[in-house]
């Protein structure tokens, strides 16, 4: 039974808050909102028994990248000019493509879940034959991700230099200030 | 309820208690110790020896009007030292203060003195550390002032970059113990070498120990790390705008995250709770006192050092901190590869 | 005990909720956003999925996204930066240089 209720909460939590972050006007309500759902969601995580992962997802989405979403609103500043989106006369304000695009989302809920809930054997309960020692230790984890997964390992660390290096050249100022 | 329950339900009341305690005697313990390195004696007048000086202090805080300036984000400018403050008090619950107890035979299984224990404990608490910064850049933010913005910016620069350090000591440790939980980590250090040297890692990893105590130290803003508030420069930083209640908040949660940094220290690296003489019930006395020893030498340092610039700070923390941390873990596996084999 | 169909519902929600965000905002950093909601949808499906079959592969995976969103997120911002430097508007329908 309290499983039930810490399922429904977080991740009632989490769906309320996304719906938000793509409602809200100021951006910067959007980053907070958005580190509140990485919460839910890293507490839906331990419920599956996958604690590393729902530390991991606090330490990288909502402690790094989030961080990285709010020096860049800060610094650019242009929260409130929003005005040209939320004036009346934008053809994405007109109350009929409101409401078409709801319509549309809600369809691909739909066929999201019939493609999903296809893949048989899915009203067992997700606690399911495997004892949970052996899936939600760190070694277990680690183990895996150094034999079996190596390569991917390395090419992801080179990903992260590639990154790294992209990002300064691109924000990276010509010549003098203006 | 049974009675398990309900001593749990004790222990976690007495830890937030204590924890709330400790930021009031840390106010204390640093104007005392402050005025005695200074040659002059700290608060003496509000009760004996001025022990009752934080509690002046928080009541002329909470009788201050509350100010919100008119240009600052409603919602922000408040949840930025709520959010100071739960992480801060949130970062202690995976850190164990004492041992497996059954309270003198009071109950039947042990208890492990501490709010929980997580066999991802250590990374929790760099997890909560780490949203700490979202109170500062927040408080800097929302203010709507430069002195505010620089404040909060410089802060949070300074706290994700040391981050990297502060993590990479805490996987050296890890490498040690082999394993991610803070007890397993303390039960790794009892017992003595040649019968009399504690088997404390601060042994086994000196570099380690004093990086990971230069990270707590810029992780907290303290100095000499604490550019961002230093009162000296920027009026106070990113906590200009805040007055009574929301400004209290911060030293608060700067006060226990210090005290988070040394409880973790010790436990990683003094051995915990272990000690001689005192029976397992007690053992949390060590614990104090160990931690006690840490968060004097916080303020021996605050005191004793000049200030970082914040350039300096910066290229401290990336060119020389980030390195040692670097080669500390490689020479750390490779002790315990060596050792192993 | 939550059968396996809830969290797949609930991913399937989240998924959807970031679509529409991405298509119906006009705010370059929202739009992000929206792309990691859509990204923290698929994790959750692949940690429902390992859980129910007893495997780490699926944590594994998840890792592998978050690194990659990480980057990703980090490369977008740059771009994101570099776009508001040159015509000061976050609003995507704003460069419409390269239309003919």
């Amino acid at each position: 039974m309290p499983e039930t209720l810490i399922f429904y909460l977080l991740s009632g939590l989490a769906i309320v808050t996304s719906a938000l972050v793509i409602g809200q006007r100021n951006p910067m309500y959007s980053v907070m909102l958005l580190i509140a759902s990485f919460g839910a969601l890293a507490g839906l995580y331990v419920t599956l028994d996958a604690p590393f992962v729902a530390v991991a997802q606090i330490i990288i989405y909502a402690g790094a990248i989030m961080v990285l979403f709010l020096f860049v609103v800060m610094l650019l500043n242009a929260p409130q000019e929003d005005a040209a989106e939320w004036d009346r006369t934008h053809p994405l304000r007109q109350p009929g493509v409101g409401r078409f695009g709801a319509l549309l989302a809600l369809l691909l809920v739909v066929q999201l879940s019939w493609a999903l809930l296809r893949t048989g054997s899915v009203e067992v309960p997700v606690a399911g034959a495997v004892d949970a020692e052996t899936i939600s230790s760190v070694r277990a984890v680690g183990r895996t991700l150094f034999t079996d997964y190596v390569f991917a390992f390395e090419a992801t660390s080179i990903l992260i230099l590639v990154a790294m290096v992209g990002a300064v050249v691109l924000a990276h100022r010509e010549g003098e200030e203006r | 309820m049974e009675l398990r329950f309900l001593v749990q339900l004790a222990v976690i009341g007495l830890t937030f208690f204590m924890l709330i305690n400790a930021s009031a005697l840390l106010v204390y313990a640093e104007r005392k110790v402050m005025g005695f390195m200074q040659q002059r004696y700290g608060p003496y007048r509000v009760g004996p020896h001025g022990l009752l000086q934080p509690f002046a202090d928080i009541l002329k805080l909470l009788f201050k009007e509350e100010l919100r300036p008119k240009g600052a984000d409603k919602w922000l400018f408040t949840l930025a030292p709520m959010l100071s403050v739960t992480a801060a008090f949130a970062a202690f619950a995976t850190v164990p203060w004492g041992g497996e107890t059954t309270l003198f035979g009071l109950l039947d299984d042990p208890i492990k003195l501490g709010v929980a224990d997580v066999n991802v404990g250590v990374l929790v608490v760099f997890a909560i550390t780490s949203m700490g910064v979202y109170g500062i850049v927040l408080a800097g933010w929302s203010s709507n002032s430069k002195y505010s913005l620089f404040g909060g910016l410089r802060a949070s620069a300074q706290m994700i970059s040391y981050e990297l350090s502060y993590a990479t000591a805490l996987a050296a440790v890890i490498l040690l113990s082999g394993s991610m939980s803070l007890r397993e980590t303390v039960d790794a250090q009892a017992g003595f070498w040649f019968g009399f040297i504690p088997q404390w890692y601060v042994f086994l990893q000196p570099l380690g120990f004093i990086i990971y105590m230069i990270a707590g130290i810029a992780e907290t803003n303290r100095a000499p790390f604490d550019f961002p508030e230093a009162e000296q420069e920027l009026v106070a930083g990113y906590n200009t705008e805040y007055s009574s209640v929301r400004f209290a908040l911060f030293p608060q949660a700067e006060y226990i995250n210090m005290a988070t940094t040394a409880a973790v220290a010790t436990d990683l690296y003094l051995g915990g709770w272990h000690g001689p003489f005192l029976p397992p019930e007690l053992e949390w006395i060590w614990f104090l006192v160990k931690v006690g020893i840490i968060l004097f030498a916080y303020i021996w340092v605050r005191w004793t050092v000049p200030r970082y610039r914040y350039d300096q700070l910066m290229q401290f923390g990336w060119k020389w901190l980030f390195p040692a941390a670097v080669i500390n873990l490689i020479l750390t596996a490779a002790g315990v590869l060596y050792f192993n084999a | 005990m939550i059968p396996l169909s809830h969290y797949l519902i609930v991913s399937a929600i989240l998924f959807a909720i970031g679509t529409a965000g991405v298509f119906l905002r006009r705010n370059l950093i929202t739009i992000l956003l929206s792309i990691e909601i859509m990204l923290n949808a698929v994790n959750l499906t692949f940690i429902a999925f390992a859980r129910q079959h007893g495997s780490v592969d699926g944590q594994i995976i998840v890792f592998f996204v978050m690194t990659v969103a990480a980057a990703e997120a980090a490369v977008g911002l740059a771009i994101v930066i570099g776009l508001f430097r040159h015509r000061e508007s976050l609003n995507p329908d704003a460069f419409t240089l390269l239309k003919w």
